[in-house]
């Protein structure tokens, strides 16, 4: 037992160039993380950080060009997708967009029951399985028979996250789960995820831009940008006493509901961005 | 609604009919017709033997080329033969043979398309390669060629024609599986632990059925105007009667049976319509389907039509530069029922000041931003109330004269500015038209402007930008550039639609000082419509909150964050999570 569900080591993903012979586009350069059970790492940056790449590559969807993924110690970077699919039991997903991340199609039962039968328990076993998952994600016992577009954006997020949990995973990527969502359902379903994380143990690869609420769900806080780990640690020193440069520009752009407070970022940025001009303005 | 309740978002809707594809084709007079004469030239041809009143090949001498309405009902043929017997039993062949037409089509096409699609790689190349092959193969002259080599073999023939009409059903399908394979359901289905069998029957298949259907119709139509074509150049079996044997055989008899063109020709006319509208009918019902499928659910509550209440316009102080009072946006639906969205708002917006209208989604905040600028989509419109820009009532204006406000007097910063942009100019000739036709200025000194503009909205490189297209530049560009655009007129209000909410948070400080500068400078009153406090806190000098089409507080900006006085501001503010307590790290374990 080395006491990490995820370890992530000098991992390269690039993804082919277009065009003959084109050099190929790397979108992680070396990165190294781990997570430990029952633990949220969140990991933040911005668009084109990375981010969501490490999140798919973890899941299996990215390729991984060089270094190793281990699931529980076990090398999951490099498995066939017969293997992989045996992993599902520890290693599911949410998705950004609850509009698209259920199949409009059809109803939320048999949503849920497809991971379910997919591990091969009766459909009777799967019924009883899907009211308990209702029940734990706050959704109404017959929102079972009615498809996806019944329901708001909230509830559709509470959906996806009863799918992740259908088959009790160890670990559940969450790729932006929060930011298609509406400021009073964002806490509502933050809460939600923290509250089955201190009921099941579950471990989080939180993912998401918005500083604010990686730092609400996360015991450790991870930076990217452009590709790589700019910097890693526990919530309260990222979130609140960045050493890296780039997280400061991050944390004091973020603005905050408060004028005072946001007035007083608002110059300390503008006092750290005359001290170090960022060429990024013109590029 | 009753989102206010802890733990429970607002109520779903009503359950949406589940048998909704049969119901609306069941609705559609012309596609059921369709159906039945379809159906019963299907039954016909089945039980051909029981429906035709006599032999089809029985040839009587006094019936030759007899006249309709005899003993033969539609008469007799050039060979003494009854044309009704024969059109009823030639059903048969015509059907089977545009039934293999379709299945050997189908069967090639939609299996290689799958593949092709899911798994890409060489075998879409080749599969792409041979489809392109086969598709510039010329049909007809092939069917005729193979007539050389395999003699009158009418099913043969179908089937090769089948697999010339193969590609139809490969791209069709290949097109849809690459739009489906990449939808997050798809990798969920993936992640859970499905395998590639299943994700294809249960997510990718039923997307498709559709498409395949309507195609399938429209071929089964294709296939029997050709076959009929063969047969009537006497590339059919002429021991069996068919279609196209018929008018080959009234072709023969032109002068002397004139009557038996129209039986064959009505048959394979009237057969091959039904079809073609058959598939029409199918695709009207399921993209009835479609449609509402991916909306987001309305939030709005459907409303009896307003009363136009005409509450005469306040007294406007000098100050105000848009003063919107007692507006109410309603949304005409199909049935002609009106959906209220917006009930009876006022706000005012002052020179200097920066105004913010923040509300979650469906709250009615960008409906009232788009009928200040007269820009309401399809369907909507303003049922009543006032919007004045100093003082002249916009609703009433025309739209030419609406015209000569926007941009002038009235510039817009869009949310998504990508899609604000048109990929295929330059964004200097963007910026440099509607100076040229608004403020009439000449094309060198526009272009001099717009390089000012760009200047002053922080671009470094004016030129290069200019002779960039939108898609060569960052988003955060792209908006600086719109910004330009907004303020190139030298309008007075600036209405904002949540500038910021497609960038990145450093890209969003720049841009909100940006507007903060440009307000201070020009004196401009702008609006920004937003869903997030910190923007409101940021920029704003007094913020409106919005809710269910309806303004519930409105004050100075550091009151309201220091003491909101309506529950759902309370609410809302209560909702950031800036300030939610930090979870320590777990205890660091202990070394092995």
């Amino acid at each position: 037992m080395t006491g990490r569900i995820l370890e992530v080591d000098d991992l390269v993903v690039e993804y082919p160039g277009r065009g003959f012979r084109a050099r190929p586009f790397r979108a992680l350069h070396d990165v190294s993380l781990h997570i430990r059970p029952g633990e949220t790492l969140g990991l933040v940056g911005e668009s084109g950080s990375g981010k969501t790449t490490l999140g798919r590559a973890v899941l299996g969807l990215a390729p991984v060009t060089a270094g190793s993924i281990r699931l529980d110690g076990r090398e999951i970077g490099t498995l066939s997708r017969r293997d992989r699919r045996r992993l599902s039991q520890d290693l599911q997903v949410v998705f950004q967009d609850p509009y698209t991340s259920l199949n409009p199609v059809m109803s939320v039962g048999d949503i849920l029951a497809e991971p379910l039968r997919a591990q091969g328990m009766s459909r009777a076993e799967a019924g009883e399985r899907i009211r308990g998952l209702l029940d734990q994600v706050n959704l109404p016992a017959d929102a079972g028979n009615r498809l996806p577009r019944e329901f708001s954006g909230g509830q559709r997020q509470r959906v996806a996250i009863a799918r992740a949990l259908a088959i009790d995973p160890r670990l559940i990527v969450c790729d932006e789960p929060v930011s298609a969502l509406d400021l009073t359902t964002q806490a509502r379903v933050l809460t939600l995820f923290r509250e089955i994380q201190e009921r099941t143990g579950v471990a989080y690869l939180f993912i998401s831009h918005d500083l604010a609420v990686v730092r609400a769900i996360s015991h450790r806080v991870a930076v990217m940008h452009r590709g790589r780990l700019v910097e890693q640690g526990p919530a309260a020193v990222v979130t609140e006493n960045p050493s890296d440069p780039y997280t400061q520009r991050l944390l004091l752009s973020a603005p905050v509901p408060d004028p005072v407070e946001q007035e007083r970022r608002r110059e300390e940025r503008h006092r750290l961005a005359r001290a170090r001009p960022e060429s990024e303005l013109a590029s | 609604m009753s989102d206010l309740l802890p733990g429970g978002e607002p109520a779903a809707g009503p359950p949406a009919a589940r048998r909704g594809v049969v119901h609306r084709f069941l609705r559609n007079p012309l596609a059921v017709t369709a159906a039945a004469v379809v159906t019963a030239v299907v039954l016909v041809a089945v039980f051909a033997d029981v429906v035709a009143p006599g032999s089809p090949v029985v040839s009587r001498l006094d019936m030759v080329n007899a006249a309709p309405g005899g003993e033969y009902l539609l008469g007799g043929d050039g060979a003494g033969r009854d044309v009704l017997s024969r059109l009823v039993h030639a059903g048969r062949l015509t059907l089977l043979g545009a039934f293999l037409t379709v299945v050997v089509a189908m069967s090639i096409g939609v299996v290689t398309g799958l593949v092709a699609a899911y798994f890409a790689g060489w075998f879409d190349t080749v599969a792409g390669w041979a489809a392109n092959l086969v598709i510039v193969l010329p049909g007809t002259i092939v069917l005729v060629s193979l007539f050389a080599v395999i003699g009158p073999n009418i099913l043969v023939s179908m089937a090769v024609l089948g697999i010339m009409f193969s590609p139809n059903f490969f791209r069709l399908v290949r097109n849809q599986v690459i739009a489906v394979k990449n939808e997050l359901y798809v990798d969920a289905a993936r992640v859970s632990g499905l395998g590639d069998a299943r994700i294809i029957a249960r997510h990718i298949l039923y997307v498709v059925r559709a498409p395949i259907i309507i195609l399938s119709a429209t071929i089964a139509a294709a296939a029997i105007v050709v076959q009929a074509g063969l047969e009537f150049i006497g590339l059919g079996d002429p021991a069996t009667p068919t279609w196209g044997g018929m008018l080959q055989d009234a072709f023969a008899n032109l002068y002397t049976g004139r009557h038996l063109f129209l039986p064959p020709g009505l048959a394979i006319g009237i057969t091959v319509a039904c079809f073609i509208l058959l598939a029409n009918g199918v695709r009207d019902a399921l993209e009835g389907d479609e449609s509402g499928a991916r909306r987001r659910p309305p939030r709005a509550r459907t409303a009896a039509p307003a009363v136009p209440d005409d509450r005469a316009t306040e007294h406007v102080p000098d100050d105000a530069l848009l003063t919107v009072s007692g507006l109410v946006v309603g949304y005409r639906t199909r049935s002609d029922e009106v959906t209220e969205v917006v009930h009876g708002v006022d706000l005012r917006v002052e020179r200097g000041r920066i105004v913010g209208l923040v509300g979650e989604s469906g709250s009615g905040k960008t409906q009232t931003a788009l009928s200040v600028l007269g820009l309401l989509p399809e369907g909507g419109e303003i049922r009543s109330g006032h919007v004045a820009l100093d003082g002249e009532d916009l609703a009433r204006l025309s739209p030419r004269q609406m015209r000569n406000v926007l941009g002038r007097r009235i510039g817009y910063i869009p949310q998504e500015p990508m899609s604000n942009l048109d990929p295929s100019f330059r964004i200097g000739w963007q910026l440099v038209q509607p100076m040229r036709r608004a403020r009439g200025l000449s094309d060198s000194a526009a272009r001099a402007e717009a390089e000012s503009l760009l200047r002053r909205v922080g671009i470094t490189d004016p030129p290069r930008v200019m002779s960039s297209y939108p898609h060569q530049i960052s988003g955060g560009m792209a908006q600086r550039v719109l910004i330009a655009g907004a303020i190139s007129c030298n309008p007075a209000l600036l209405i904002a639609d949540e500038p910021t909410t497609a960038l990145d948070v450093t890209v969003q400080a720049e841009i909100l000082d940006l507007i903060r500068d440009l307000q201070r400078e020009r004196g401009l009153g702008v609006l920004l419509v937003t869903h997030n406090f910190g923007v409101v806190a940021d920029v704003c000098d007094r913020v409106a909150v919005m809710r269910s089409g309806r303004i519930v507080e409105e004050r100075a900006t550091r009151d309201i964050f220091a003491d909101p006085h309506h529950p759902y501001t309370i609410t809302l503010l209560g909702s950031t999570i800036e300030g939610a307590p930090l979870r320590a790290p777990l205890d660091e374990e202990v070394a092995p």
